[in-house]
């Protein structure tokens, strides 16, 4: 094979695109829109499904849902991003259920949060690590 | 009264002790130097239905040599459990001695003497041996595939994935579930899948425009055998657009999806299930977790890793049966099924020892019919090898210290990578390494050798990504591969740190500098996930690089360092 240095570099330029580390969350910025979407009171864990992979087939668009039987709101963060902010689901008396899906992107291996208020005025959290690899080497 | 729990230990214990899983002669055989076709099919004929499980076949129709992994860690709650055990631990384990067929069959020990005494295993004429055995005991015996079954040689890649679907067709499978088959690409998958004979499962797999099922795979299949109604429901392998090229298969999506394998095992109960068996490719690790989230299944047939265990692992009220690779294995799993539930079990994990299983003429003449327009190419010798060539464990095998070599020298590169698929028969020394040697270990639908400038930084994450695909202490963050094989540079691993903190000592062998994380490396490597990658393909740069060596001979590999306490 006859190739020189300088073509084959070009050649590769394709091969490996996408950095990801894993992402932590900015705890304030979450925290301050928790306490914005409770006034302040506690959360339980649970009350709310939230359904999303475990590892992204495309952290650009990761299919998500929430439901909470009866619950009025549902706030979606994704609490590694630069913006956690993804999504605030009103459901009104006459939903039919109180659920949502929606497609996020996320910049990095981070955790998906659900937080829910509830038919009785309480709040329900569900959180899910959601995992954005490089890919490849698979068995 | 018995409850089920109890007469499932009990039924395991017996088997233990009677060796119904085929444990305890074959020692003794061997030192008779008797092992016969009727000892390794022998079987108590036990309740009332058979299951026959394949899988991981990897396109190898014919007889290969292949090497079970020395070094094969688990992490979190996996650690030291099995498949996590290897070698001498795994013999000890299940009172395998030393030297014996099964002993060769199922550890990586002595693998060159006992390769010779032993012989090739595999090949699917001497499987459809084994099949139609089984089905002249019972013959309503199902038979289950779990998939990448149309990936991995020479013929396979020429005809797109057709001399499988031939082959596997005169077998004559009841259902499959798939992984590389969709490297095919969708077009062609959809396209073999339309016309399949038999049952093409997967619970999760998915419409990626509309995250429904898609419409060509169902969830689960009925059966009725013996009397008994029975469900095989499917899961294929659920991170397929993130372990292999997405741009191949784009209207596909995959994942776990528990919620809707429990819906699936919920839908054929109420249809009338008796027994509820799903055929997966999740591997095992991932079998296990699932086994305690999804209720309601008996017997996972678990594929994907690659694993060869000679007796089932109980998880709650579920059985999960590993059947190894590459032909090598084929198990038998007898049920006793009554008033709807599984009340019994009798297993065995059969090795096909390609010398003592007569091959089945009908299926050699169909294996030789697909075979026959590229006898030229796949027989052409290429070179020979001093070394046994494996690839299988966690870290470099000495096939892929070959491929790697090959990259950096015909590549003209500093460090190479290769991917840590489990795949690859093994090769004995003085063996000829032919052109069909070569493509088992490499054939795929995107094997172009790229070549790209990566910061030591870049290079660094790539190492930590792919280590927490295989080490992160949850399985179901798993991918199920091995630990990216690389050539010209050394590391040290501590396996149970988080991501980001495993890989350290990066250092570049051929000037003993550490590995500067600002600086530039060359790197060449293959099956890179991106569309568009560009280079030679990997079989050529392989094949060129063993024509000038004439002889293989490698330097032993001590470039990994590997913490696990």
């Amino acid at each position: 094979m006859d190739i020189s240095r300088r073509d084959t570099l070009a050649l590769g330029a394709g091969a490996v695109a996408l950095t990801v580390l894993p992402l932590h969350a900015s705890a304030a910025g979450v925290d301050e829109m928790i306490n914005t979407f409770t006034g302040g009171a506690a959360v339980a864990d649970g009350g709310v499904d939230l359904d999303a992979p475990e590892i992204a087939e495309n952290g650009n668009t990761v299919p998500i849902s929430v439901s909470a039987e009866g619950a009025s709101a549902i706030l979606v963060m994704a609490a590694g991003n630069p913006t956690p902010d993804v999504a605030e689901f009103k459901f009104g008396p006459l939903a039919g259920s109180s659920s949502a899906s929606t497609r996020i992107r996320l910049a990095g291996t981070q955790d998906v949060i659900a937080i829910a208020k509830l038919a009785d005025g309480s709040f329900g959290k569900a959180q899910k690590t959601v995992k954005v690899t490089i890919g490849g080497c698979g068995g | 009264m018995i409850s089920r729990r109890d007469f499932l230990q009990v039924s395991m214990a017996a088997s233990a002790m009677v060796g119904a899983s085929g444990f305890g002669n074959w020692s003794r055989l061997a030192a008779q130097q008797a092992l016969t076709q009727d000892q390794l099919l022998d079987f108590d004929t036990f309740g009332n239905v058979t299951l026959i499980h394949v899988t991981d076949i990897h396109a190898q129709l014919k007889p290969i040599y292949f090497r079970e992994p020395e070094i094969n860690l688990g992490v979190g709650d996996n650690k030291g459990k099995v498949p996590h055990i290897t070698g001498a631990d795994f013999r000890k384990l299940y009172g395998v001695e030393d030297g014996s067929p099964s002993a060769y069959a199922m550890t990586y020990n002595d693998f060159t003497a006992l390769g010779k005494e032993y012989g090739k295993v595999g090949g699917l004429d001497r499987v459809a041996t084994v099949v139609n055995s089984i089905r002249a005991d019972r013959p309503d015996a199902l038979l289950l595939d779990g998939g990448d079954t149309w990936h991995g040689s020479y013929t396979c890649y020429q005809t797109e994935g057709q001399d499988m679907v031939n082959v596997m067709n005169g077998l004559k499978p009841d259902a499959m579930t798939f992984h590389w088959e969709f490297t095919l690409g969708q077009d062609r998958v959809n396209e073999i899948v339309e016309n399949l004979p038999f049952a093409a499962l997967g619970q999760n797999i998915f419409d990626a425009e509309w995250d429904e099922p898609a419409e060509l795979f169902k969830a689960y299949e009925m059966f009725e055998r013996g009397g008994v109604k029975i469900a095989v429901v499917g899961q294929a392998f659920p991170y397929m657009p993130i372990a292999n090229p997405r741009w191949m298969f784009p209207d596909y999506s995959f994942g776990i999806r528990d919620e809707n394998m429990q819906a699936a095992v919920d839908e054929a109960r109420a249809e009338g299930a008796e027994l509820v068996v799903c055929l997966s490719h999740n591997g095992f690790d991932v079998d296990k977790k699932m086994a305690t989230r999804v209720k309601g299944i008996d017997v996972i047939l678990s594929g994907h890793t690659h694993d060869a265990l000679p007796e089932p692992v109980l998880v709650g009220e579920t059985i999960i049966i590993a059947s190894g690779s590459n032909g090598k294995f084929v198990s038998r799993v007898d049920l006793d099924v009554r008033d709807g539930r599984m009340m019994g079990f009798r297993t065995k994990l059969i090795p096909i020892f390609s010398d003592v299983i007569e091959p089945d003429k009908e299926m050699a003449a169909l294996i030789d019919e697909q075979r026959a327009p590229y006898k030229a190419e796949l027989e052409e010798v290429i070179g020979t090898t001093d070394d046994l060539l494996y690839r299988r464990g966690n870290f470099n095998g000495t096939w892929d210290d070959l491929i790697c070599d090959a990259l950096i020298s015909e590549r003209d590169a500093d460090i190479a990578m290769s991917p840590g698929v489990r795949w690859g028969p093994s090769l004995l020394p003085g063996d000829p390494i032919t052109r069909e040697d070569i493509w088992n270990v490499c054939s795929m639908s995107y094997g172009e050798a790229y070549r790209s400038e990566m910061t030591g930084e870049f290079i660094h994450v790539i190492l930590e990504d792919v280590a927490d695909n295989l080490f992160n202490p949850d399985p179901y963050y798993q991918q199920g591969g091995d630990m990216v094989r690389i050539g010209g540079m050394g590391y040290r691993i501590d396996i149970n740190k988080p991501q980001g903190e495993r890989i350290s000592d990066m250092t570049l062998l051929k000037t003993g500098e550490k590995i500067d994380p600002a600086k530039n490396y060359v790197v060449a490597g293959w099956a890179s996930v991106n569309e568009g990658t560009e280079g030679p393909q990997i079989w050529d740069v392989i094949e060129s690089h063993i024509k000038k060596q004439g002889t293989v001979k490698l330097d032993p590999n001590n470039s990994v360092e590997v913490v696990q306490d």
